[in-house]
């Protein structure tokens, strides 16, 4: 199954390489062209392949992690935190006068909302706690967003900060692809190889830890992971809801369900699904282009309802 | 031989003490059943035997040496355990449910079992008469059968002592009797099982030497006909028990609210 999940990201990819409003760029043969394959096609192509993969290979191991097929990036909080951070960049003035103190700001975001969910981790009280921490930095986050977007004096400011929570990768050029993609491989790194740990959590805390699973260290280096993945994708991106917790459903029951194996191939699928929808939102025939948190939000949502409704209850409840 | 053996155990929960200044050992080739009435301190023996609490006084060794100083991996492969009310979180394959038993040896679910592996799984799932149902996924299992093979998992790691926590308690008579059989099967292949256990009728019959624990404290230590005696159980449990005698084993049976 990996091997055609690679061949359909690769082809998403290409397309989203010579989608826009200048088809198959490279066939113009002069270097305006060639200028937006580099300047253009190639780091938002580049980034949608990344953050998709982060925010699907996040979800995996979330749900994994915290046994809770409904977990996703957005519950514990580091997206929230990372796109409060970005908007206090956007509201200081710096994002303006200084391109990368966005993404900056956005990473430190996550870093803080890691640390504080660290602390719930080495508390070692559990799913029950860490999920509620998480509840908690987002319901702090959102309210200090809405205080700052209420406090903004310039009415510019304020629209600039609400497309950029919508989420979008367009016009993003090759230093935040720079300044994003090691934290994201750094992180992707930390979690895929902690697949038989995460197996080993099927059985809960207790019978984990009898077969030699450390889960404080396990946990310390999830959340991690998952911190600098969600921390580095949102700072650049925004908020791109539901691909965290689509990805890994649509391919767990090809995997037998092991949340371990479930990893990569969500890893695939994350990607797939923002390249795809970043590619659609170019086509679709909006006034304006539409972003691309509002289309996985718009599409996600009732997925996420659906799947609800055919999820068999007994690992549902679970 | 003693394999495993809790040395003046000391556990404390905040301010109460659990147990206290436990001395007990346990022996290869054994059934060991733990009793005593809820709150007693079993659940809290059971888990620092399988070296997943610190003692608060104390240690628990293993051939003579301290549980903490063992690395992870290692007590893994010794030690078994089958927690309490064991759940499964995901609709797994009932042989990847067994097949995590193997996570010690270096299995990985992610990949095909190496063959030492897969016989593990195949003789665990033997074991309790779980090869029926080992290709359906847990969800579609009766309680019992996702029971057996839970204790297939904890088979499967083929360690040297096996801890099982009430394994019987929500089981009806049938995987009950099935899951005492297979206990003392082990042991008579040599596993030294420690067992803790609500039914004293199951202790009488299947365990060869039984643990009575009251208030954090042993309150006798022997053989079923001995550890089971009503003077001893009416004290622990503040029930009147009686006995009657089946096939030549003695059977407590709770008779009276007051001792």
């Amino acid at each position: 199954m990996n091997r055609w999940l690679l061949v359909l990201v690769l082809a998403l990819y290409v397309v989203s390489l010579a989608v826009g409003p200048a088809l198959w760029p490279w066939r113009l043969g002069n270097e305006v062209g060639w200028a937006i394959v580099w300047e253009l096609r190639v780091p938002r192509a580049t980034l949608g392949l990344l953050i998709g993969g982060a925010l699907g290979l996040s979800g995996a191991v979330l749900q994994g992690w915290l046994r809770n097929p409904l977990a996703e990036p957005g519950v514990i909080g580091v997206s929230a935190c990372a796109s409060f951070a970005a908007v206090c960049a956007f509201y200081s003035g710096l994002a303006a006068a200084f391109t990368l103190a966005l993404p900056l700001a956005g990473i430190a975001g996550a870093a803080i909302a890691v640390a504080l969910l660290m602390t719930a981790v080495r508390a070692g009280t559990g799913t029950v706690s860490l999920l509620l921490m998480g509840v908690a930095i987002n319901a702090i986050a959102a309210a200090l967003i809405a205080l700052v977007l209420a406090s903004s004096p310039n009415p510019f400011a304020y629209q600039e900060i609400s497309l950029w929570l919508a989420g979008s990768i367009t016009d993003r050029d090759l230093r935040y692809l720079a300044i994003s993609t090691p934290f994201m491989v750094a992180g992707a790194l930390l979690v895929l190889g902690a697949g038989r740990g995460v197996d080993a959590l099927s059985l809960g805390d207790n019978a984990a830890r009898s077969l030699g699973v450390e889960t404080g260290r396990l946990g310390l280096r999830l959340t991690l992971g998952v911190g600098l993945m969600v921390g580095a994708a949102t700072s650049v991106a925004g908020v791109i809801g539901f691909v965290g917790l689509i990805a890994p459903h649509l391919v767990r029951a090809k995997v037998g369900y092991k949340p371990g194996a479930t990893m990569v191939p969500a890893m695939l699928v994350g990607a797939a699904l923002v390249l795809a929808a970043d590619i659609l939102v170019r086509l679709m025939p909006t006034a304006f282009e539409l972003q691309l948190g509002v289309f996985t939000s718009l599409v996600g949502a009732p997925f996420l309802v659906y799947v609800v409704r055919r999820a068999r209850s007994a690992w549902l409840a679970a | 031989m003693s394999r495993l053996a809790a040395r003046a155990l000391v556990c404390r929960r905040g301010p109460r003490t659990v147990l206290e200044s436990i001395d007990v050992s346990f022996a290869a080739d054994q059934v060991t059943a733990i009793i005593g009435p809820n709150g007693s301190g079993k659940t809290t023996l059971l888990r620092h035997l399988a070296g997943l609490d610190r003692a608060a006084g104390g240690d628990v060794a293993l051939d003579g040496a301290p549980l903490g100083q063992l690395a992870a991996g290692v007590r893994a492969r010794r030690i078994a355990y089958l927690p309490q009310g064991a759940s499964v979180y995901w609709p797994l394959l009932g042989r990847d449910l067994v097949a995590l038993g193997r996570l010690p040896h270096g299995a990985d679910l992610g990949r095909p079992l190496s063959a030492l592996d897969a016989d593990a799984v195949e003789r665990a799932l033997r074991r309790v008469d779980g090869l029926a149902f080992a290709d359906r996924t847990v969800d579609a299992l009766s309680q019992g059968e996702r029971a057996r093979l839970l204790l297939a998992r904890t088979l499967a790691t083929e360690a040297e002592i096996l801890v099982a926590d009430e394994p019987v308690a929500s089981l009806d008579p049938a995987y009950a009797l099935d899951t005492m059989s297979v206990l003392r099967a082990e042991a008579r292949c040599g596993a030294c099982v420690v067992v803790s256990l609500h039914d004293l009728g199951l202790a009488a019959r299947f365990a060869d030497r039984v643990i009575v624990l009251a208030g954090g404290r042993v309150a006798a230590d022997g053989p079923p006909d001995e550890a089971l005696r009503p003077a001893i159980i009416d004290a622990a449990y503040g029930v009147g028990f009686r006995t009657v005698v089946l096939e030549g084993v003695t059977q407590p049976v709770a008779w009276s609210r007051r001792p």
